[in-house]
């Protein structure tokens, strides 16, 4: 403690008994020499064109890929992905009935079903109606919102549990019948 | 004791540093015997050892991407530090890491009590301000850091002006820093502000307790983007869709009995994109730091449209 007291007091001692060249500041400033850098002379508007230039290379952040899986994004992609696979299905058979409506009319289908093994119609079972029931489901906890129900965030997910809670037990109804 | 001493040799010899310590040194030694004594006993057993917490090392993973090399990839930086040498939520973290590991590492914050909504940033998936978000003390997960989450897959749309995409998309900064720009005019777009052309005789505008309470939920909105930014819907649609907290705010004038534009807001969300981009997928209201629900208001405004 002593010596850092003698120190610091010398030490201010000498910088205020030093030669009045060391304080003067244009003695300084030409005894240090100029940087080697060359400043160029912009006008305002160009600061733009420089910014544009900045925003075009940068990155976007991840966005699906690091976000946390939860009941309320999941649930909403999985919505429209039944949907959209659903009516691809629909306009797919439509399409093909009337195309060729002698290969896919009822009584062939019929027909090439009962041909199958069981797991094979049980499997096409579940895979026909899971997204059918799930989007059914989903569809009524939508209408419900369009309402004004279930606008919590608490009612969302009770509802969002509920609607895949149905889904399990239709699925397993359709699947059994 | 010893401070004593030196300030007293110190007056009688100020101006010789090497005799000041020699005269120090006598004057240490020539102390009473019973001050030396008292000072010997004083310490050691009566004071009781600090209790020093165990080392709980923590791993976080945080974005990095800097503006002077843009040719690098943005990459996660794995920094690692003590819990118990830190404050209880993750921006302490950031915080400590800038300090005393990288002073590199960027990102905004200011009020640290979530009530200016800075630090805004994606915390293990889920975006929320780091100043409200407690570390979690599990040692044995790292905790990842990322930047509010964008898209430009569709924001890199117009071929016929470029200028236009610059303007519209939405990117990093710096780091943890995005570029609200969008978020901000769109916000603008809105008129956030009362419109009202029948100015009161006198004083000011009058409220029931009722209309009042209709706003309650909604002005607490401190504009962070955490809900705008967590919507699948505007990381698709952010050039047209205006977003949860844009739309809630738009419902917040709509809604305040003060306003007499109610007509006109309405109308300025009556097509395809500002507002029905909106598909009730509530990821909004889960990640609000505040606990609002903008897809109630949104809700709302869909029922008002529908009425009208």
């Amino acid at each position: 403690m002593m010596s850092a007291r003698i120190g610091l007091g010398s030490a201010t001692r000498r910088v205020a008994f030093a030669p009045v060249i060391g304080r003067n500041q244009t003695v300084l400033r030409t005894l240090i020499p100029k940087r080697g850098v060359q400043i160029q002379s912009l006008p305002p508007s160009a600061s733009e064109e420089i910014l544009n230039a900045q925003r075009l290379k940068r990155p976007s952040s991840p966005h699906f890929t690091i976000y946390q899986p939860q009941l309320t994004w999941l649930g909403s992609i999985a919505n429209r992905v039944t949907g959209g696979a659903l009516s691809a299905l629909l306009y797919g058979f439509s399409l093909a009935y009337l195309i060729a409506p002698d290969t896919f009319d009822s009584a062939h289908i019929v027909e090439f079903v009962a041909g199958l093994p069981d797991y094979v119609k049980y499997t096409g079972k579940v895979i026909l109606a899971a997204p059918f029931t799930f989007h059914f489901w989903n569809g009524l906890r939508h209408l419900s919102w369009d309402m004004g129900k279930f606008l919590s965030l608490k009612g969302a997910y009770r509802a969002g549990y509920a609607a895949l809670g149905a889904t399990v037990i239709s699925t397993v109804a359709l699947v059994l019948m | 004791m010893r401070a004593v001493h030196s300030e007293f040799t110190r007056q009688q010899h100020p101006s010789s540093t090497i005799d000041m310590q020699v005269l120090a040194k006598t004057a240490r030694a020539s102390a009473p015997r019973f001050c030396m004594r008292s000072f010997a006993s004083s310490a050691g057993r009566c004071q009781a050892t600090p209790i020093e917490k165990p080392v709980l090392n923590k791993e976080f993973k945080i974005y990095r991407w800097n503006p002077d090399e843009p040719a690098n990839k943005p990459t996660l930086q794995s920094f690692t530090i003590d819990l118990n040498q830190t404050g209880p939520m993750i921006l302490d973290a950031l915080i400590k890491i800038k300090n005393e590991i990288d002073p590199t590492l960027t990102f905004r914050r200011s009020c640290r009590e979530g009530i200016c909504g800075s630090c805004a940033m994606n915390i293990d998936g889920q975006n929320t301000l780091a100043c409200l978000c407690r570390i979690d003390r599990n040692s044995s997960k790292n905790s990842k850091i990322y930047p509010l989450p964008h898209s430009k897959f569709f924001a890199v749309v117009p071929p016929y002006n470029p200028h236009c995409m610059l303007v519209f998309a939405v990117y990093i900064v710096k780091d943890l820093v995005p570029d609200l720009t969008l978020f901000y005019k769109q916000y603008k777009s809105i008129k956030p502000y009362l419109q009202n052309d029948n100015l009161p005789q006198q004083g000011e505008f009058l409220q029931s307790q009722e209309d009042r309470k209709k706003l309650d939920g909604m002005y607490e909105c401190i504009l962070c983007a955490c809900c705008t930014t967590s919507c699948p819907s505007y990381w698709w649609n952010q050039d047209e869709y205006l977003g949860p907290a844009t739309l809630m705010q738009a419902y917040r004038w709509i809604a305040d009995s003060r306003d007499s534009y109610g007509a006109q807001r309405k109308e300025q969300l009556q097509n395809e994109m500002s507002m029905y981009r909106c598909h009730t997928i509530f990821n909004c209201a889960r990640t609000c730091p505040k606990g609002l629900n903008p897809a109630e208001a949104i809700a709302k405004i869909k029922l008002e449209l529908a009425a009208d």
